[in-house]
């Protein structure tokens, strides 16, 4: 949490030379990566290449064997999110989406988003919270940008599944987020559904730093950037999506497999 | 599949839930009424003995709704939570049995046990317990601060459902053993019994009974209005997301520990107040309150009257209670299968317990309830049901 040096350019994720094994099995080995202020990235990969494992070293939930996680914050601090507990690293700034839809399914959709919004987390204050006419113009924001504001009534749990998703996605937003991690949106999804939580995502670019893991290719195709490959705990090639889906190595190890399913 | 209920929680969701409570209020002053102001003999006249079987009904439903808070409304199981109502109980039990004063067994100032036991002197321990004041407040955070220890080894290690369940009986089986030993002070396997004065009063005059029923009631009553003020605010939607999705409330900014550790401490401290005023109702209290089976006998109400409801919790207390009372006389070699049946009953066939059926009835025949009015007021259930899972 010490002031380490001054704001590293316009990066808000430095990942630097982390290591984590489990077992002696290493789900990273070396991994260094930079998100960039605003950026929009994808990261694929292989089963078991430690894409979930490395959203778990970023927020938290696990702790590296080795190396720094930097989140550069806006004062010009770098805070080392590795000693950080989980509702720490999400106060500065970084929101996670699980890969199945976690929401509230007992609450309607407008408290999902309620409970999500940036204030009022301790347990003192929350006794005694009442929503401020910001706040629910701010839920009011959000339930437009999910296009879910005609259920704002309605128990989470009756949602669709892909409105689940895109819910949940609404309540990183809600945090006010400068990171959004999000893992697999559009498993399970419809086609049209997929499209359209891409334009939530593109939507989204620019306001809060985003890094999407994901598997679908075509998906990926839609809202690629700049996309990193994992392969064994470490980075294989980034660059954008041409570069990276024509790299031999990458269809080796990655496209190669999948794209026989993906072509036909 | 049960309608949800589609407004934000407030203290009373609906006017149904209103009239129950109303109801309740009724009961707390009409049965002592009943009792005093009419002759034995007359119609309509409750019996001392009545009065005092319903006060501990009474207790029980207050400890029923201490767990259903863990339970019910946050998702965590304890099976332990009958050591809290026991310390309660024996926090002011000790008050009580210093009250005896020379009027036991020995004639002697100190407790029967003690002076069986071969004591000379008050225990340092026991002596504040002279106070009734130190008693009560005792019987509120002796079992908070063992609440608030066990709570944060457990939750800080993140240890939740089935393996906190375990953990929390064999909590309560490990201080049972502790309290049967002689050398641990307490009285043993007998505890103590055979109480004479409470705050004064004589303890088997009607009018102490009345007393404490009135005072159980009176305790039902704010524990209620309790729970249903945290239901409505911020703090106990958040208990819900804790019991729907544990992780999505870590990962918005929410401590979850604290928040269960918080939740944990006030379930033990209503327990332990349910159990002080158990005790002098009971006569009695011995370690045999804080057996296993005794932890298991409460999430049997609360599952009965059903999880994750208001009023379910009382039903459940009451109606296994006054199934025990009746069936441990007419059947006593069978009351145990028939607790056990009830249970496995219920588990198959009404998941929410018998709230849950209720509402699911009033929805088959009120789609829309039935007092559909300004929209303010237009309720379809009356508690958000709790899914089938632990």
């Amino acid at each position: 949490m010490k002031p380490t040096n001054p704001k590293s350019s316009d990066l808000v994720l430095s990942v630097q030379g982390v290591s984590k094994a489990f077992d002696g099995f290493k789900a990273i080995d070396d991994l260094s990566f930079y998100l960039g202020e605003g950026e929009l990235r994808t990261v694929i990969g292989p089963n078991g290449a430690g894409k979930s494992t490395f959203m778990d070293l970023i927020t938290g939930r696990t702790r590296p064997d080795e190396g720094t996680i930097l989140f550069h914050h806006d004062d010009g601090r770098d805070m080392d999110l590795t000693r950080m507990k989980e509702y720490q690293v999400n106060r500065l700034g970084i929101a996670r989406k699980f890969q199945t839809p976690s929401v509230y399914a007992n609450h309607t959709v407008f408290d999902n988003l309620l409970l999500s919004l940036d204030r009022s987390r301790s347990l003192v204050r929350a006794l005694f919270y009442k929503p401020s006419a910001e706040d629910l113009e701010e839920i009011d924001e959000v339930l437009k940008t999910i296009r879910l504001t005609e259920r704002r009534d309605e128990m989470a749990g009756n949602l669709s599944h892909g409105q689940k998703q895109w819910l949940e996605i609404g309540m990183l937003v809600a945090q006010n987020p400068r990171i959004l991690l999000v893992d697999e949106p559009v498993a399970g999804m419809s086609d049209e559904e997929t499209e359209r939580t891409g334009e939530l995502l593109l939507s989204l670019e620019g306001k809060h730093s985003i890094v999407v893991v994901e598997h679908d290719m075509e998906f990926v195709r839609q809202i690629a950037r700049r996309v990193t490959v994992l392969h064994q705990g470490r980075v294989l090639k980034e660059g954008n999506f041409d570069f990276v889906a024509s790299d031999e190595e990458v269809i080796q190890v990655y496209l190669g497999r999948q794209k026989h399913e993906e072509v036909a | 599949m049960i309608k949800l209920p589609e407004k934000p929680l407030r203290p009373f969701q609906s006017r149904t839930e209103e009239i129950v409570f109303l109801l309740l209020i009724g009961m707390v002053i009409l049965l002592p009424c009943l009792n005093g102001m009419l002759q034995e003999g007359q119609a309509f006249h409750v019996t001392g003995f009545q009065l005092g079987v319903w006060g501990k009904y009474l207790c029980f439903a207050v400890l029923a709704m201490s767990l259903n808070m863990l339970w019910g409304y946050t998702g965590l199981l304890c099976l332990g939570q009958c050591l809290f109502f026991a310390l309660g109980g024996y926090a002011f039990g000790m008050h009580l049995m210093l009250m005896i004063g020379e009027l036991g067994a020995y004639k002697s100032q100190l407790p029967d046990f003690m002076v069986f036991l071969g004591y000379t002197e008050l225990p340092t321990h026991w002596r504040p317990f002279y106070s009734p004041t130190f008693a009560i407040l005792a019987a509120m955070w002796v079992p908070g601060l063992v609440a608030l220890i066990f709570g944060f080894l457990a939750f800080r290690s993140r240890i939740k459902g089935v393996y906190f369940a375990i953990l929390t009986q064999a909590l309560t089986y490990a201080a049972a053993l502790l309290f049967f030993r002689n050398d641990f002070t307490f009285g043993g396997n007998n505890g103590f019994t055979d109480f004479k004065y409470i705050l004064g009063a004589d303890i088997r005059e009607e009018s102490t009974t009345r007393g404490l029923f009135i005072a159980s009631g009176i305790l039902l009553l704010l524990v209620y209005m309790f729970i249903s003020w945290l239901l409505t605010t911020k703090f106990g939607k958040i208990q819900e997301a804790i019991r729907d999705s544990e992780n999505r409330v870590r990962f918005s900014g929410y401590s979850t520990t604290h928040f269960k550790l918080f939740i944990f401490v006030v379930s033990a401290i209503i327990a332990g107040m349910a159990g002080a005023l158990y005790v002098p109702q009971a006569g009695i209290i011995n370690p045999g309150e804080m057996w296993p089976t005794k932890g298991l006998d409460i999430v049997v109400w609360v599952a009965l009257g059903g999880r994750g409801t208001k009023f379910g919790p009382i039903i459940g207390a009451v109606l296994v209670n006054m199934l025990k009372s009746w069936a441990t006389r007419a059947y006593p070699e069978s009351w145990l299968i028939i607790l056990g049946t009830i249970f496995v009953l219920v588990v198959l066939f009404m998941p929410n317990g018998i709230m849950g059926l209720l509402q699911n009835l009033r929805a088959k025949y009120w789609p829309k309830g039935p007092e559909r009015g300004t929209g303010e007021d237009d309720e379809t259930a009356e508690d958000a049901p709790v899914r089938n899972e632990t």
